[in-house]
């Protein structure tokens, strides 16, 4: 559990946090966790400090739009674009999906385009059943394999299920994983019970990169978007991550820009650098060009990598390509002549 | 009558709304038949583009000036939005969204549709025919238009459901396959309309594109674009579903290139373009390969109900599939 415990020794930031080794057990009562016999009682001084700073709701909303006028032409507005593709995780998460369209997929992922310098994607983001088969047709392509686990979308079924969902990806190939913490315990303010659960899934996942899906549309408010976002981060999470894609509303520019202030005010106390997935809802160039924007503006250059900040869609693939051809060719595109998913 | 020389004493001449708002000042100066009449502000009426169903101002915020009658000249002028290549876009954008929906419709509720288009056009008779005089049109010439376009959609409601019959063939082959051939709608066909007549060119213009299933993103004329967007008025109430007719106003040299050059384009429809632009134009939609119509009739031309209400208007928005089916052994 070393990547949750090394936060509290440097940090004179912002963050105060309470002695690491304690906190494990908490609110998994007679759980799974080694430190579940010495966790009852004074429970409060366990975790680490939630408290996170009120979120202003008509400043980030304002600071999100006004950041999203920039206007990105010609050879920047082409970087950002390629740029966009390299940090895409091309998802595809529905009942229907066949290993069929998931070989398609990673084909698309590993060559979006016939032009030789449009980059491949930077991940593949499928259910757990299909790992296997993208893991095999992304082998020895750089194109990382990500598998939503732990009852994705609710995360409503036992905490033993869910860790055995992601047990059994990382088993089956999974280089990421895509979890989705428990909205209703957030909602009822049992943020210790959210903490635990992370920190388990994160142990879990082994050396799987963990990627935390807070499902902001069903969180409510800004505030609790920060709180969780801080719990997500304290918890051991490698990437924060806004929604399943499942709920509306998901991906917003200004529940975005909490969630990088969130990242940038943890790296200020802690040192560690957090990634980000806005996932859900953005579907076309303008869109993605906006939140490079916002990565740039709240985290600077640092984050600009598909290390530490991706998009997670299926349709924007082709928009951005579209837009790269308009660019090259000075005419607008066609939707039949991208390759559909 | 009272509230209508209201209106033209609000569009006057600046010196004119001053004066309106000074008697608006004393408030109910006038006593008629017991009510207070309290003298009224002219509302001028903001001339917007017509896109994906809904009222639009260029997203470029630019405008073109159009006189409030024309031979007026002075001050008195009307603004009326200027289109960029991005209004283009967007506005074939919203097209192609809307074309499955519409070809999808059985060929009789267009029919409908465009039945309560015609119904539509001749309730809106005398604001029609006002925005031509306006425009510069005599009386009656404007009169005689508006009959005619409300005919004309009445003609094509008509043909929504009939042409399909005369377009399809069974034909001969020599072999055991059943072949047939059936006309199929293009996708989005972008339409220049003529100048003149401006309401009837238009409507002209668009009816056979979107009988055949088509959408359409129209330039309406430059000459007299108040007219184009009071049909769309028509048009936005007429149960046409958004995007099928979409109508931008502006410089056609600016926006046409571009849209001759976008791919999702299918078929262009050039009515009275200028020779250099009409060849470049072309050259423009050899790229992507598409259906080039253009041609100028004359002004009486459009009102000659036997040559354009005839099915061969159709005929050059269909793609015509032919289908070889296995038959007999």
């Amino acid at each position: 559990m070393a990547a949750h415990g090394n936060g509290s020794g440097n940090g004179a930031g912002p963050v105060p946090r309470a002695e690491g080794g304690a906190r494990a057990g908490g609110a998994l009562e007679g759980g799974a966790m080694a430190g579940g016999a010495m966790a009852r009682g004074a429970r409060s001084g366990q975790y680490p400090d939630f408290s996170a700073p009120a979120v202003d709701r008509v400043m980030v909303e304002e600071r999100a739009a006004a950041l999203g006028k920039r206007s990105l032409k010609k050879e920047a507005k082409v970087a950002g674009l390629k740029l966009a593709i390299s940090m895409m995780d091309l998802t595809t998460l529905e009942g229907r999906d066949s290993s069929g369209k998931v070989l398609q997929l990673c084909q698309k992922a590993m060559r979006p385009h016939e032009r030789a310098d449009v980059p491949a994607c930077a991940a593949v983001c499928v259910y757990p059943t299909l790992v296997p088969v993208a893991k095999k047709a992304l082998a020895g392509s750089g194109v990382k394999v990500a598998s939503v686990a732990t009852a994705f979308p609710s995360g409503l079924s036992p905490l033993s299920v869910k860790l055995a969902d992601v047990r059994e990806a990382v088993a089956l190939g999974a280089d990421e994983i895509d979890m989705v913490i428990d909205r209703g315990a957030m909602l009822a303010g049992k943020h210790g019970s959210v903490f635990d659960e992370i920190v388990a899934v994160k142990e879990a996942c082994g050396e799987a990169h963990l990627k935390v899906i807070l499902e902001t549309g069903e969180l409510g408010t800004y505030d609790r978007v920060r709180k969780a976002s801080q719990i997500a981060m304290l918890a051991g999470a490698d990437f924060i991550k806004t929604s399943t894609g499942k709920v509306t509303p998901a991906a917003t520019p200004a529940v975005t820009l909490v969630m990088l202030e969130a990242i940038r005010d943890f790296y200020y106390a802690t040192g560690k650098r957090i990634g980000m997935k806005p996932a859900g809802g953005i579907r076309t160039a303008k869109q993605a060009l906006h939140y490079l924007v916002l990565v740039k503006e709240t985290l600077g250059d640092a984050w600009l990598n598909a290390d530490l900040f991706r998009f997670g869609a299926s349709t924007l693939l082709n928009d951005v390509l579209m837009q790269l051809e308009k660019e090259r060719t000075g005419a607008y595109q066609g939707g039949d002549y991208f390759s559909k998913d | 009558m009272a509230r209508g020389s209201k209106q033209d004493a609000g569009r006057g001449a600046p010196q004119a709304a001053g004066e309106g708002e000074a008697a608006a000042g004393e408030a109910s100066a006038s006593q008629e038949g017991g009510f207070a009449q309290p003298a009224r502000v002219g509302i001028r009426k903001a001339y917007k583009m017509f896109v994906g169903g809904a009222f639009v101002r260029s997203e470029s915020g630019r405008y073109t000036q159009v006189p409030e009658h024309a031979g007026v000249a002075g001050e008195n002028r009307e603004n009326v939005p200027r289109a960029s290549r991005k209004d283009g876009r967007d506005a074939v954008k919203v097209a192609h969204e809307a074309w499955a929906g519409w070809a999808g419709r059985t060929a009789q509720n267009r029919g409908q549709i465009l039945y309560r288009l015609g119904e539509m056009l001749d309730a809106r008779r005398g604001e029609l025919s006002g925005s031509l005089e306006r425009g510069g049109v005599a009386a009656g010439a404007a009169q005689a238009e508006v009959d005619a376009t409300v005919d004309r959609a009445i003609a094509y409601a008509g043909w929504t459901d009939k042409y399909q019959s005369l377009f399809a063939s069974l034909n001969p082959v020599a072999g055991p396959h059943f072949n047939f051939t059936s006309p199929e709608s293009l996708g989005v066909v972008v339409i220049v309309a003529p100048e003149r007549p401006a309401l009837l060119g238009l409507a002209g213009a668009i009816l056979p594109v979107i009988t055949a299933g088509n959408t359409c993103v129209v330039l309406a004329s430059t000459a007299d674009p108040r007219t184009a967007i009071t049909f769309a008025e028509a048009l936005a109430t007429s149960d046409l579903p958004g995007g099928v007719v979409n109508i931008l106003t502006g410089s056609v040299a600016e926006v046409l290139p571009h849209l001759a050059r976008h791919v999702e384009v299918a078929a262009l429809d050039l009515h009275g373009l200028e020779p250099a632009l009409r060849k470049s134009v072309e050259e423009d939609a050899s790229g992507s390969v598409k259906r080039v119509h253009a041609r100028k009739l004359s002004e009486e031309g459009w009102f000659d109900a036997a040559a354009t209400e005839s099915p061969r208007w159709i005929e050059r928005f269909v793609e015509l599939k032919t289908i070889w089916h296995p038959a007999g052994q």
